[in-house]
């Protein structure tokens, strides 16, 4: 099977992650739009193993490391958005504007 | 692609499903419906992982990312009292300039991966990376990596309880 397909089904997650990153306003959804671009990443890196069939399996471990370190982000990210929504009662990422010039 | 290969007709109904969910993520105006969208979406990776013969990578991805990771994220919609049902207010006013963006990117990528890679073969698929050669390269050529992102994960859980707990700390109380 050729390669070329899986990249653009990569690619299309990923723009489909860019779009969700900038166009949504509530925070979780936010964080959904990341998850989505890092799983674009991570059948990128399967791909290019099964390409290129490395003797460490190197693509698949950093896969499994990207998995890892998702996993950490979304739950730093999720215990931001619940500190804001305690103190500011809105997960509404235009409502956070105090900073801008 | 060779549409007479069975492989190229499995590998095309998960790219249909991988793309369909992917896009109900981001465009949905329900935010569980959006959240379960991903859940699909991941499962078609999975499986797109099992036909790229990274066994242990696809049932990783479902035990952390469709176990944990998706409770995390529906504990954080409803604490949040987010609106469960549909809201058209979930959208910001970047839309247009939103979609040039992915728009660009994507036929940006496209355009590389072809240039770069038309012809080349997934000679993996059929032959899958045992589990045994995956543990040697972890904690053989890779250990200091595993390490650090054990302090990571370690740093990560004690900065998500300090962030999130209420703060009542015995000085403050001592104060007011």
């Amino acid at each position: 099977m050729p390669i070329v397909p899986v990249l653009i089904l990569a690619a299309f997650l990923f723009s489909m992650g860019i779009y969700g990153l900038l166009a949504r306003r509530n925070a979780v959804m936010v964080l959904l739009a990341v998850e989505l671009m890092l799983n674009a990443v991570n059948i990128n890196f399967v791909a290019f193993e099964a390409m290129l069939l490395d003797s460490m399996a190197s693509g698949q471990i950093f896969s499994i490391f990207i998995i890892t370190v998702a996993a950490a982000e979304v739950g730093i990210g999720l215990a931001i958005v619940l500190l804001i929504f305690r103190n500011r009662h809105s997960a509404n990422l235009d409502d956070f504007a105090t900073m801008k010039g | 692609m060779d549409f007479t290969e069975p492989l190229t007709w499995v590998f095309s109904i998960l790219a249909l499903v991988i793309a369909y969910t992917g896009f109900r993520v981001v465009t949905s105006g329900n935010l569980i419906h959006a959240a379960l969208a991903l859940v699909f979406s991941l499962a078609g990776t999975a499986g797109l992982f099992l036909l790229m013969s990274a066994e242990f990578v696809a049932w990783v991805l479902v035990l952390v990312y469709m176990g944990a990771v998706m409770v995390l994220f529906l504990f954080g919609i409803m604490i949040t009292k987010a609106p469960i049902g549909y809201d058209a207010e979930l959208d910001n006013q970047n839309k247009g300039l939103a979609l040039v963006a992915a728009i660009s990117v994507f036929v940006l990528m496209s355009w590389a991966s072809i240039v770069a890679f038309d012809g080349e073969e997934l000679r993996g698929i059929g032959d899958p990376t045992s589990t045994e050669t995956l543990a040697d390269a972890l904690l053989g050529r890779f250990v200091l990596p595993f390490e650090i992102v054990s302090f990571v994960l370690l740093a990560a859980l004690i900065g998500g309880i300090t962030i999130a707990r209420k703060d009542n700390s015995p000085a403050e109380e001592g104060m007011s």
